[in-house]
């Protein structure tokens, strides 16, 4: 009797309100997010094959990382993903910011264009990949053509064929889908920057460069490393426009790491094998995020919590 | 030698024209005050000197080059802006070198004139600090080092101390007065306090509404105030405006009646500025209201006459009395203080030399602008 009040008193008591209100959020969230999460871990200690469920109990401790540590494939996939985030992410700030910087100048038709930015990042990544799939089509892509039409070039260049061009195309692709992060949200802070310290800095002598390189280009900067974080770990995780431009290939000479772990977990029915793979690949975004957030924390003191 | 030429400049926005058509001659190495009622186009005017309001007409010179479409950057001057301005991104230290950085100074050079202005304002202790971490006051004082660090062939002061506490800001003044005193540049500066202005000023520009109203120095503006609005700007507490009307007082000559039957002559000076049945607004300083013998001076023309002291404020050498002439509250000046009782009757004397005449109708003094 004595203990049951003595549970509800502490169960109705106002510091126990918040905890009891969020509880069915917190199972449901162990349920559908840290269950998967401990199961796969599990697997990737396993060696699970789909084809043979009984596989799913036999434990091989850490065999499968040491396998893929010492597997040359996955080395190229992991370092390939990695220069290829870094050189889609700047490009994609760079392109950003100019069409940021484009659209805060113009007075007319500004809510439009910023309209007309976000198409792309409505389409669906795998109707983007078919997009430039056929754009950049060897045969009957409309870029072979236009150039050959133009007399720009005599044979067709292999763009999806050729393993760096291949690559490049990708890159574009995923580019033209999302620069408009970059863009809107470096908008946005062009919008919340004060005009004062720009006037402070022509009548300190700035000229227009110096007063972006300044003054302009650091309070952005914070809104820039948001987008970098939303878009390392979009990158990292690219897997549907690669899959449908070029399928990993040629040769697997555009395989990124999630290509190669449907690969492994799919066609090879190596599900364990994969799973430690995307436990790697996980600890490759966790590095981008925590050095695009320490960044942007360290940016952030300055704007007095105004982000 | 930075003279500041300012003709005809008016200033738009859209249909709004909020500065009409302002003539200026600052004078090299000038220390010239802009006072005028929030509003009145100040900073507006400090703006278009500094090239970051375009000007709708007219022309501004600095030095003998015209500036009109000149980049802020070219023109050679300073600011201290009155929202401060500071670089959100930059520690104190840094906003305070930023200019002379970008103008590329030796950085051994920067350090020591970041030091200096940073030792004269007292920012010593909040060098690596960012704005954001800083007081109202604090960020004001660093906008002043920031420009005071330069050496511009002309300073632009928008209310730069308007946020500090009573003696950090008499403090700050002398150290603005010291710094023109060494450094001799031009400088033009807003306030809406009028001791500041009276004090710093070499000379003042009295504004209103977008039109300048009176330039002179402090004694010029206070002694001869062109109009009721200036008289009532300058001079703290301000000079009592009593209505009254030339009437014809015979033998005694012209002689001005105010309400509760008070007669007064009219000065010689002032005499044939008026005209008999003449609405006339009497400007009396409060200094030149005081009991008999409270008085600083009490030779020259005097008229005397007794009112009933409401209310007294003790400020220790003197003693403001509150008494009313009329329904209309004037403010006396009691020197040498003794203790005032309630509704106390005193007999005040009324210093006629000192005394200033407006035209009722038009708020202008009727003496003109001459000085007489
Ligand atoms: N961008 C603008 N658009 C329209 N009107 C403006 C603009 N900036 C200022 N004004 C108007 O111009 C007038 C003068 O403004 P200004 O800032 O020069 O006043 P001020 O004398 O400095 O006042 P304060 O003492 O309050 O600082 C004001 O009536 C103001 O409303
Ligand atoms: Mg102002």
């Amino acid at each position: 009797m004595s203990v049951m009040t003595n549970i509800k008193r502490k169960l109705f008591s106002e510091q126990a309100t918040p905890y009891v209100l969020l509880l069915p959020a917190v199972i449901m969230i162990l349920i559908v997010v840290l269950f998967p999460l401990i199961f796969s871990l599990y697997t990737s200690f396993t060696g699970y094959k789909l084809t043979r469920p009984d596989t799913l109990f036999k434990l091989v401790g850490f065999r499968n990382y040491v396998r893929i540590f010492g597997d040359w494939d996955f080395w190229v996939a992991f370092f390939r993903t990695v220069g290829f985030l870094a050189v889609v992410i700047n490009l994609e700030f760079l392109l950003g910011l100019g069409i940021a910087l484009l659209i805060n100048k113009i007075t007319w038709g500004q809510r439009t264009m910023r309209t007309i930015m976000m198409f792309p990042m409505m389409f669906s990544p795998i109707l983007v990949g078919f997009q430039f799939k056929f754009i950049f089509n060897d045969n009957v892509g409309i870029l072979n053509n236009a150039l050959q039409g133009l007399g720009i070039t005599e044979a067709a260049i292999p763009w999806l064929v050729d393993g760096w061009l291949a690559m490049g195309a990708i890159a574009f692709a995923e580019i033209w889908m999302s620069t408009s992060i970059f863009a809107i949200l470096l908008l946005a802070g062009l919008f919340a920057m004060p005009k004062d310290p720009l006037e402070a800095a022509q009548v300190d002598g700035c000229n227009a460069w110096q007063t972006f390189r300044h003054i302009t280009l650091p309070f952005l900067m914070p809104f820039a490393y948001i987008a970098m974080t939303i878009r390392s770990l979009d990158v990292a995780r690219a897997y549907d426009v690669v899959d449908t431009m070029t399928g990993g290939g040629p040769a697997g000479r555009t395989e990124l790491l999630w290509t190669l772990i449907a690969r492994t977990g799919y066609d090879s029915a190596n599900m364990g094998m994969a799973n430690a793979m995307a436990y790697v690949s996980i600890i490759l975004s966790i590095a981008f995020t925590y050095y695009f957030f320490s960044k942007l924390v360290a940016a952030r003191r300055y704007m007095g919590g105004a982000l | 030698m930075t003279e500041v030429s300012l003709s005809q400049v008016v200033k738009r926005y859209g249909q709004l024209e909020v500065v009409h058509a302002i003539d200026l001659e600052i004078r090299h190495s000038e220390f010239v005050v802009l006072v005028g009622p929030s509003g009145c186009g100040k900073s507006t005017t400090l703006r278009m000197i500094a090239g970051l309001e375009e000007i709708s007409g007219g022309t501004i010179k600095i030095g003998d080059k015209v500036v009109n479409k000149l980049a802020p950057r070219d023109r050679n001057i300073s600011m201290v802006f009155q929202n401060y301005a500071l670089y959100p991104h930059m520690t104190v230290r840094d906003n305070l070198g930023f200019g002379l950085k970008i103008a590329k100074h030796p950085e051994s050079e920067i350090q020591n004139r970041v030091e200096e202005a940073a030792e004269i304002l007292g920012l010593g202790m909040l060098m690596d600090r960012l704005p954001a971490a800083l007081s109202g006051g604090q960020r004001q004082r660093v906008a002043m080092g920031r420009a005071i660090v330069r050496n511009p062939d002309v300073f632009l002061f928008d209310e730069p101390l308007s946020n500090l506490d009573a003696k950090l800001r008499v403090q700050m003044r002398t150290e603005i007065k010291k710094l023109h005193k060494r450094v001799n540049n031009t400088i033009v500066y807003v306030t809406h306090d009028q001791v500041e202005a009276m004090t710093l000023a070499d000379r003042i520009v009295i504004m209103r509404d977008g039109h300048i109203e009176q330039v002179g120095t402090p004694l010029e503006v206070f002694d001869h105030p062109v109009n009721t609005f200036v008289a009532s700007f300058i001079g703290s507490p301000p000079m009592n405006q009593l209505e009254g009307k030339v009437v014809d007082g015979g033998k005694s000559g012209l002689q001005i009646t105010l309400a509760d039957n008070i007669l007064i002559p009219v000065p010689k000076r002032s005499k044939n500025r008026v005209s008999v049945g003449q609405d006339i607004t009497v400007g009396i300083r409060p200094d030149d209201l005081t009991p008999v013998g409270h008085g600083m001076k009490e030779d020259g023309e005097t008229v005397s006459f007794d009112l009933t002291v409401s209310i007294s404020e003790p400020l220790g050498t003197e003693t403001i009395l509150f008494s009313s002439i009329g329904a209309k509250e004037v403010q006396g000046k009691m020197l040498n203080p003794r203790p005032i009782e309630l509704d106390e009757r005193l007999t005040f004397n009324l210093a006629m030399d000192r005394v200033h005449l407006f035209d009722a109708a038009s708020g202008q003094n009727v003496l003109g602008d001459a000085n007489g």
